[in-house]
């Protein structure tokens, strides 16, 4: 391992936003004794404001990879730069949202939304005084996501799709410079999945924060990201990766196009041919 | 009449059912009022020793509301620590479940010895027995916390406490009242017990006092007694935790 503090001056003239170098984790001391990791040798460079989607087979370490990139657990080998600084600990310019909304039941839609300036700095020390004007974003936003008039209502009261929009917006009240999904359409019928796509794509849009999507929805991948990798289950490795040179903007028209198909089966056939080589003996670590 | 209104009736029209039927029993097979006495008996006996049994029901409110206050206080700290913390759980849990097993009955001759006939082995009884369901509530409560929401929290820098605070003790709210309803009742339960051999006081003093007068009239009145008040606190907690945590009802809302 080099030492942290030259890694600055040895990155590129333009610096990464997320930069893994050769990164490893293995879950506890015992796993690492055994060389058995959840993630391995991982190498991923990403700009400023790119879109990226991983898809993979389920336990493959895509959720792991989430925990890596926010700082919830170190690596075990190799380092990671976020915004040309050193991970240390939980980075609190990123905000996540899972396939679960697991809004509070007893907040309010918008207060749901306000929950992360309760805690972030430097929301934190002046939420009582700045109350209103942190409400006024927040009931912006949820309008932005087709959540106007339902901003007092509580959570219990919303359909699946209108909860995960509230998820998505609470990961967003604080102005992260990085959004990780993990599956967050997963869980949603087709046409509410489709529309979210063109919510997130706005947003996106709109503020170019980067995004990490993780999810097993090929096409989804395909429409929303720049980057697309593939991932592989036991070892957890980055196999394939997949430059989307789509147009933008993308409507959702393009999906039914030749190119659009021609790259998810593209993927498709990577991933199939993972599944047919691996032996099944995997074990459930990953997870 | 609406189905709602049915529901809300048929307790008492049970309660009238059941007087009736016990009052029809005893006049048709003439039961001795010494062995079983009948619902006018025990009303008349109500009525003619009101003041008294007034006087020793106050007793037994006060007592058990200050042991089912101490209960609150230590279940809830309790609950605190061994909800928020791994160790706590691990080390604390099979005490207690151990504790919860003893029958507090056992406990008031102890009591007695160390603080003399009266209020002190009574609320100590009632809170005794009525702590650990309220413990066991909150703890809970806070131990099943989703670990998504977690995760997005201390992505944020959220502190144990912030998690705590925020979600914790909000989320284990509904556990808490309802352990409350449980609790009330078996605080009421654990006076009684107490009151019936260490103190000079009490429903539980008036039940033994009336059985060996063979005063059997005046000893359910006590009983009818104890069971009212229960009940009325039981509901009071109800309309509490209506109030306050709606949203863990929201099934039952038609929403």
């Amino acid at each position: 391992m080099s030492a942290p503090q030259k890694a600055p001056m040895t990155a590129p003239a333009a610096p990464w936003f997320v930069d893994f170098q050769d990164v490893w984790l293995a879950y506890n001391d015992e796993l690492l004794k055994q060389n058995h990791f959840a993630v391995e040798a991982i190498d991923l460079k990403v700009r400023k404001g790119e879109f990226i989607a991983i898809v993979g087979p389920s336990g493959c370490g895509k959720s792991t990879f989430m925990k890596l990139t926010t700082g919830l657990k170190m690596p075990s080998k190799g380092q990671i730069l976020i915004d040309s600084a050193p991970v240390t600990g939980p980075l609190k310019i990123s905000g996540m949202a899972f396939q679960a909304p697991s809004l509070l039941p007893w907040r309010t839609t918008v207060d749901n939304v306000l929950l992360p300036l309760e805690i972030v700095e430097p929301y934190r020390s002046n939420f009582k005084a700045k109350r209103k004007e942190y409400e006024e974003r927040a009931r912006k936003l949820l309008q932005k996501v087709g959540l106007g008039g339902y901003e007092d209502k509580f959570p219990w009261q919303l359909s699946g799709g209108m909860q995960q929009r509230a998820s998505i917006c609470r990961a967003l009240i604080h102005e992260p410079k990085m959004l990780l999904l993990d599956e967050p359409f997963g869980a949603l019928d087709a046409f509410t999945r489709e529309e979210l796509w063109c919510i997130l794509r706005d947003l996106w849009t709109e503020q170019q924060f980067n995004v990490i999507l993780v999810t097993h929805d090929l096409r989804e991948s395909v429409f929303l990201a720049d980057t697309v990798y593939v991932m592989s289950k036991s070892p957890g490795r980055f196999v394939v990766k997949r430059e989307i040179d789509l147009p933008r903007p993308r409507d959702l028209e393009i999906t039914y196009t030749k190119e659009f198909t021609d790259i998810v089966h593209e993927l498709r056939g990577h991933i199939g041919a993972m599944r047919s080589s691996a032996p099944a003996a995997s074990s459930a670590i990953t997870q | 009449m609406s189905k709602k209104q049915i529901e809300t009736w048929a307790p008492w029209v049970l309660l009238v059912v059941f007087i009736l039927l016990w009052q029809v029993l005893c006049s048709v097979f003439a039961v001795s009022e010494f062995v079983f006495p009948s619902p006018a008996r025990i009303w008349s006996q109500f009525w003619e020793f009101k003041g008294i049994i007034a006087g020793h029901a106050w007793r037994t409110f006060w007592v058990t509301m200050a042991g089912f206050g101490i209960a609150i206080v230590v279940g809830v700290l309790l609950g605190f620590v061994i909800g928020s913390s791994r160790l706590a759980y691990a080390a604390v849990y099979p005490l207690m479940t151990a504790f919860n097993a003893l029958p507090k009955a056992a406990f008031v001759p102890i009591l007695v010895v160390w603080f003399g006939i009266g209020v002190g082995p009574a609320i100590l009884t009632a809170f005794l027995i009525s702590f650990f369901p309220i413990m066991v509530n909150i703890a809970t409560g806070l131990a099943t916390l989703e670990p998504e929401l977690e995760d997005v929290l201390r992505v944020l820098g959220a502190k144990r406490w912030d998690v705590l605070m925020k979600v914790g003790l909000p989320r284990s709210m509904p556990y808490f009242y309802g352990s409350l309803k449980v609790a009330i009742t078996l605080a009421f339960v654990g006076t009684t017990v107490s009151e019936m051999t260490a103190a000079n006081e009490g429903i539980g003093y008036l039940l033994i006092s009336a059985g060996s007068a063979m005063q059997m009239g005046l000893a359910f009145a006590g009983l009818v007694v104890v069971g009212a008040m229960a009940m009325m606190m039981y509901e009071l907690f109800s309309a509490i935790e209506k109030h306050t945590t709606g949203w863990a009802h929201r099934g039952s809302q038609n929403h």
